[in-house]
């Protein structure tokens, strides 16, 4: 793999075609555990573990599956994974396990597992699929980490709440002070619907500002006779 | 585009002269309400007028849009006083802030701005915050009290503390909780006596305070800003089902008129089911819209959790109102059959 390749696939995971932001997918899960952090945090882990593995696996038989019957075939693949994270956030992370639910089995239906292995592992060398899987998943964790900070601070004033779930002994940090009322809504499923949107406003803000950049840097087109040296 | 059907004649009305008759309109019931509750209402009038003055001026700035024409045009005063008027007066000003932030930011200029909104704005600002401070949302000033405009300006200013002796939930509210705690044993007639609550037909006070918002719709009404359809289908439909109830068990629905003076009944018949922007525009519309809309608040502030289901029931046929619109165009003059 060329360097060339490794800076558009992670580029490509990370912003320009950034899962929640871009692609818009998985958007259950996203907006269910986006509560705070640490939810956002570890199921996104979660969600790396298995888009990785999975990338892999596929990228490896991509030319031993049957075209017609490749989409079973991958959710097999997928759901063995997920099987695998279930166990061992269930054996590790019990706390955390309860908290997240039916959010870790379903992973096996989470649309962007199955589009990066449709759309990339099945069609590329291991090795590329795996940092494609990689950098799909930490588009997705940096983006729930946002999302959870920012649900978190307005709903209840703190951060990493729960945090004592993954690293015993540690304390949620209280942001605000203890008078804080808690704006009740950014907890609550239309919250995370409206900061979403303000976070795509902000990424399509951001991209439109660097195309007018670029626009505005390209050199001018030089006149004939100039470059003649006239 | 042109969304409201014909006639297409009117009279020349420049949006800050009717959102002025708007705000005038509203006088009579602020007049009684002031009397009521003291000066707090005014107080907070101030606050969400000041709130929205400042949202709207950054988000025309952030949007770069010419501030003086828009800041004068008074929409958001309207939407300031109607939030103002819908909140608890003793309620905390950093509600009544942030309630009014949010529908100029976020339900008013997210969407496009003024005659852009799907949603009415003030509407949206009750929803968000009795969604997200239910607490401070339900507690009212018990009425009679006599409190001078200082110790009012403490408690909304957060200078003093909130003694849950002042304040207890609206006769709507209480009337719900007291047939939901009595079980069949308490009948309304019982309750209706407890003249500290319950006036002559509704909640001791409100139901002038309802009276003051009845004569400045009549009054809108009068001068051709809204018309009657939207006003008398929502009361139409609050008095049908609340009748219809009350004939079949007196003892454990409360009567027609005391619904039509309870809550935000008339203020939102005459103010925000009017709404020209997330309202509907053709006739026929605008009776199914209002219909749906008191049947579906009868129905929250009876049945469902909330002291009041006027804004959840505005919100939800907002909603709908781009469809009724579509379906209730007017036959063209001169045309037959279905129009496209």
């Amino acid at each position: 793999m060329t360097r060339d390749e490794f800076t558009t696939i992670a580029g490509n995971g990370l912003w320009k075609q950034n899962t929640a932001l871009a692609q818009l997918l998985g958007l259950c899960p996203l907006l269910a555990v986006s509560t705070n952090i640490v939810n956002g945090v570890m199921l996104s882990l979660a969600t790396i573990i298995v888009m990785a593995l999975a990338n892999v696996a596929v990228a490896m038989l991509r030319n031993l599956i049957p075209h017609e019957i490749r989409i079973p075939v991958f959710i097999l693949i997928v759901a063995a994974l997920v099987t695998v994270v279930d166990l061992l956030f269930n054996a590790q992370l019990h706390e955390l396990y309860v908290v997240l639910g039916i959010f870790i089995p379903l992973i096996v239906t989470n649309c962007i597992v199955l589009a990066r292995v449709e759309a990339f592992a099945a069609k590329n060398p291991p090795l590329n699929a795996t940092v494609d899987g990689i950098f799909m998943g930490l588009g997705l964790l940096w983006t729930l980490a946002v999302l959870g900070a920012m649900r978190e601070l307005l709903g209840s004033g703190t951060l990493f709440g729960g945090i004592d779930m993954v690293f015993p002994g540690l304390a949620p940090i209280q942001v605000l002070p203890e008078s804080y009322p808690g704006f009740l809504l950014g907890l609550l499923p239309p919250g995370a619907f409206i900061l979403l949107g303000c976070m795509i406003a902000w990424k399509n803000w951001m991209d439109a500002r660097a195309a007018e950049r670029a626009r505005r840097q390209a050199p001018p087109p030089v006149a004939p006779a100039e470059a003649a040296g006239v | 585009m042109m969304f409201a059907p014909a006639p297409f004649l009117l009279k020349d009305a420049s949006v800050s002269q009717v959102m002025t008759q708007v705000c005038l309109a509203l006088v009579p019931g602020i007049a009684a309400y002031a009397w009521l509750v003291g000066p707090a209402i005014l107080v907070q009038l101030v606050i969400a007028s000041l709130a929205a003055v400042a949202a709207e001026a950054a988000m025309l700035k952030l949007r770069g849009k010419p501030l003086a024409m828009f800041l004068a045009d008074g929409s958001a005063i309207v939407t300031a006083w109607l939030i103002a008027l819908t909140f608890p007066p003793l309620a905390p000003w950093w509600l009544v802030v942030t309630g009014t932030v949010f529908a100029i930011v976020v339900a008013k200029h997210l969407y496009g701005g003024l005659g852009q909104n799907p949603f009415n704005p003030a509407m949206v600002a009750f929803a968000v915050c009795i969604v997200s401070f239910p607490a401070l949302m339900s507690q009212w000033p018990s009425v009679g009290l006599k409190m001078p405009l200082l110790e009012q300006l403490d408690i909304i200013l957060g200078l003093m503390p909130r003694a849950d002796a002042l304040t207890g939930a609206t006769p709507l509210d209480a009337m719900k909780t007291a047939l939901k705690l009595g079980d069949g044993q308490i009948d309304v007639a019982q309750l209706l006596a407890n003249q500290d609550i319950y006036g002559n037909f509704a909640g001791r006070g409100w139901e002038w305070v309802a009276a003051g918002y009845l004569l400045g719709g009549l009054w809108l009404w009068q001068r051709k800003l809204i018309t009657w359809h939207a006003p008398f289908a929502f009361i139409a439909a609050i008095v049908a089902i609340s009748g219809g109830l009350w004939l079949y068990r007196p003892d454990a629905f409360a009567s027609p008129l005391f619904h039509l003076l309870s809550g935000g009944t008339l203020l939102g018949a005459f103010f925000i089911v009017t709404d020209p922007v997330s309202g509907c525009t053709t006739p026929r519309g605008k009776l199914i819209f209002g219909f749906s809309a008191g049947l579906l608040a009868y129905i929250i502030r009876v049945f469902g959790g909330y002291p009041d289901g006027v804004a959840f029931a505005v919100l939800l046929m907002n909603l709908s109102a781009p469809l009724i619109d579509q379906l209730t165009q007017p036959r063209i003059f001169g045309m037959k059959g279905k129009q496209p």
